[in-house]
Order: C-alpha cells, then sequence, then structure tokens
C-alpha cells in the first residue's frame, strides 16, 4: 500500500465539499449545495437486494461482518427497488430475466445508480456468453455506471467498485446526474 | 433389499409380455424401452403393484437422437420405490414430426413442470397436459433450443475470440 495514494485521491474525495471561511470568532463554511447533495448521497447509498448467480455470494461476504460494506454507507440492502438507491447487477442476466431486470430498474427512485457486476452482467459471461438464452452484457437492458471485471470479482473488487461509484457521484458524473443536469 | 431387478423384470413381463424391451442395468438401474402408446400403462402398473410400489417420480426429461430415424425424441421416467429404496428408469420414443406422448400429470403432479420443461426444451408434446406452456424460456422463443439442429453455442458471434477464453 502506497502512502502517496493514502495521501492524495481518497482524502479529496473525502472532505467535506468546500472551504471554511475564517472570521474572528469563528467561520463559516462554504460549499456549493449542489456538492453537498452528492457528497451526502453518494454515502447513503441503499444497494437493492438483487442477485442472479455466483457473483452473489461475493455480494453477500461484502454485506456480511468481515467486509461489512454499510462502513461505507451502503448500509442495508433493501427488498424493494422502491428504497433502494443502487442495483448490483450481481449475475447472469437471461432473456427471461431481462424485463424483470428493466421494471426493477424503473421501480427505483430517482437518483439510481447501476454497477454491473462480474463478466456476466459486463458481457454475458466467460461461459455462458455463447447460448441462446443469455443476454450478452446487462448495458443492453439498462444502463451501467461502475463495471467490476471477474468472474466473479472479489469483495475487494467490489468494495472498490462501490467506492468508485461514491466519487463519481461526488463528482456528478454519473449518468443520472448528467441526464439530471441536461433536463 | 426385498425387491430385485429381476423380480421387478419378471412383474413387468408378466404384465406386458413382449411389448417392453430392451432390458437393461447400467450402473445397477434396470432400464427398458416401452412403446409410447404403452406409457401410463406402465407407470400405472408400477405405481398400483402392490410389490413394486414406484411412487415416487424422481425426474422426467427427453433426449433427442437425430440419426434414430422415426424415433428420435425419446422421453425418460425415472422412478423410485421409497419402501425398498430401488430405482427404475424406462423411455419411450416419439418421432420428432409428431411427438406426442400421454401426460403423466394424472399420475404425479411433480410431471407438470417437468413435463413443461421437456416440452420448453425438446417441443415434445406431452397430450393432456393442463397447462403446457413454456417455463424457463421466454414465451417468444419459437424453437426448441436442446434439439441437436442448434449448435451448442452461436456460431455467428464475431466480437468474442475464443482464444481470449482459453479455448482457441
Amino acid at each position: 500500500m502506497s502512502t502517496e495514494n493514502n495521501n492524495t485521491q481518497p482524502q479529496q474525495n473525502l472532505a467535506f465539499p468546500g472551504h471554511i471561511e475564517e472570521l474572528p470568532g469563528g467561520g463559516i463554511v462554504l460549499s456549493k449545495l449542489d456538492d453537498v447533495i452528492n457528497w451526502a448521497r453518494s454515502n447513503s447509498l441503499w444497494p437493492l437486494t438483487f442477485a442472479t448467480s455466483c457473483c452473489g455470494i461475493e455480494y453477500m461476504s461484502v454485506a456480511g461482518a468481515k467486509y461489512d460494506f454499510s462502513r461505507f454507507g451502503f448500509e442495508v440492502a433493501r427488498a424493494s427497488p422502491r428504497q433502494a438507491d443502487v442495483i448490483i447487477i450481481a449475475g447472469t442476466i437471461v432473456n427471461k430475466m431481462a424485463p424483470v431486470l428493466k421494471r426493477l430498474y424503473d421501480q427505483m427512485g430517482d437518483p439510481k445508480y447501476v454497477i454491473a457486476m462480474g463478466a456476466c452482467a459486463i458481457s454475458g459471461g466467460p461461459f455462458f456468453y455463447n447460448t441462446y438464452s443469455v443476454v450478452k452484457g446487462a448495458d443492453h437492458v439498462i444502463p451501467v455506471d461502475v463495471y467490476v471485471a471477474g468472474c466473479p470479482p472479489r469483495p475487494e473488487a467490489l468494495m472498490h467498485a462501490l467506492i468508485t461509484l461514491q466519487q463519481k457521484i461526488k463528482s456528478g458524473l454519473t449518468r443520472e446526474q448528467i441526464r439530471a443536469s441536461n433536463d | 433389499m426385498g425387491l430385485t431387478n429381476e423380480h421387478i423384470k419378471q412383474r413387468l413381463t408378466e404384465k406386458f409380455g413382449d411389448q417392453l424391451i430392451n432390458f437393461e442395468e447400467p450402473y445397477g438401474m434396470l432400464t427398458f424401452e416401452a412403446p409410447r402408446e404403452l406409457n401410463l400403462k406402465v407407470l400405472n402398473f408400477l405405481y398400483d403393484d402392490e410389490e413394486l410400489k414406484f411412487r415416487f417420480m424422481t425426474d422426467l426429461c427427453a433426449v433427442h437422437y437425430p440419426d434414430n430415424k422415426g424415433k428420435e425424441l425419446a422421453v425418460v421416467y425415472h422412478l423410485h420405490n421409497l419402501v425398498d429404496n430401488c430405482r427404475i428408469r424406462f423411455k419411450v420414443f416419439a418421432p420428432v414430426e409428431q411427438p406426442d406422448v400421454y401426460t403423466a400429470t394424472g399420475l404425479f403432479s411433480a410431471a407438470n413442470w417437468m413435463e413443461r420443461e421437456t416440452y420448453d426444451f425438446y417441443g415434445v408434446n406431452f397430450v393432456g397436459h393442463p397447462n403446457l406452456k413454456r417455463i424457463l424460456n421466454v414465451e417468444e422463443m419459437d424453437y426448441f433450443p436442446l434439439r441437436k439442429e442448434f449448435p451448442l453455442e452461436d456460431q455467428s458471434r464475431v466480437d468474442k475470440d475464443d482464444e481470449m477464453f482459453g479455448r482457441g
């Protein structure tokens, strides 16, 4: 682990957006509302309980005590898409599942984010991509913000993806945010 | 074990004579072939007979033999006698042009979904099935994907290089 990395990138992203205007007897925090909202949202991302194959096991591992993604604000996996902010596509999406995935995505309230976890969600998978039943990448169905390589990705990889998503939200660069700012 | 393969075979032969053929015992499991019109009669006999008592349907599936002219599709039944812990397997064959086989749903409720799956992948038409529609594949699918005329993999893909997957 390089100390250089620790000191530059993450600190920037972990810090509260804005700066303190020093005044006699105290100070005032100056910031942009958008930045504060993005900061708040990125630290409270509730994932949807959704897994279609073996990646789901790694996902559960990340949710469990050992890796514990609640430390980063992925507090609780919600069983209803209406309460979820992020959907982690953990597994193969088959043709029959595709409309279900689309519907779940549509049912999630804005703003919503998507992580494609593992080879199946990215491209149909290393084994199944060439069959009659598999969607060749979940981004054929819903837009994806972050892709995680692996089959399945290790828990650390998924955590890295989650933190990448947080950074993306803080910089206002997710598809959802870009679409909203264009409206 | 009270029930031996020889005894089962003898009981079946007493009942059905030479209509049941190709008796085999791969890995010790009694296997035979029946005419497809007799599938329910055989199932009923195996179920009702006070000695045989094959009252649990373990599996029902199909196999496609494209070179077996007139008998391209086999429907395979696996039954289990839970009292004597004895298993049995039998097959009926149907031509692929008209794959009609009587449904076993009247005898085994478990056959309902298994026959739907068999229909889904092989197109076996289970005559009398209460709800014969696709179960695993999308309903719009207009072919039966596990028949041998469909290659194992979609050969039209060019954007994926097999070498990257260790099988170039």
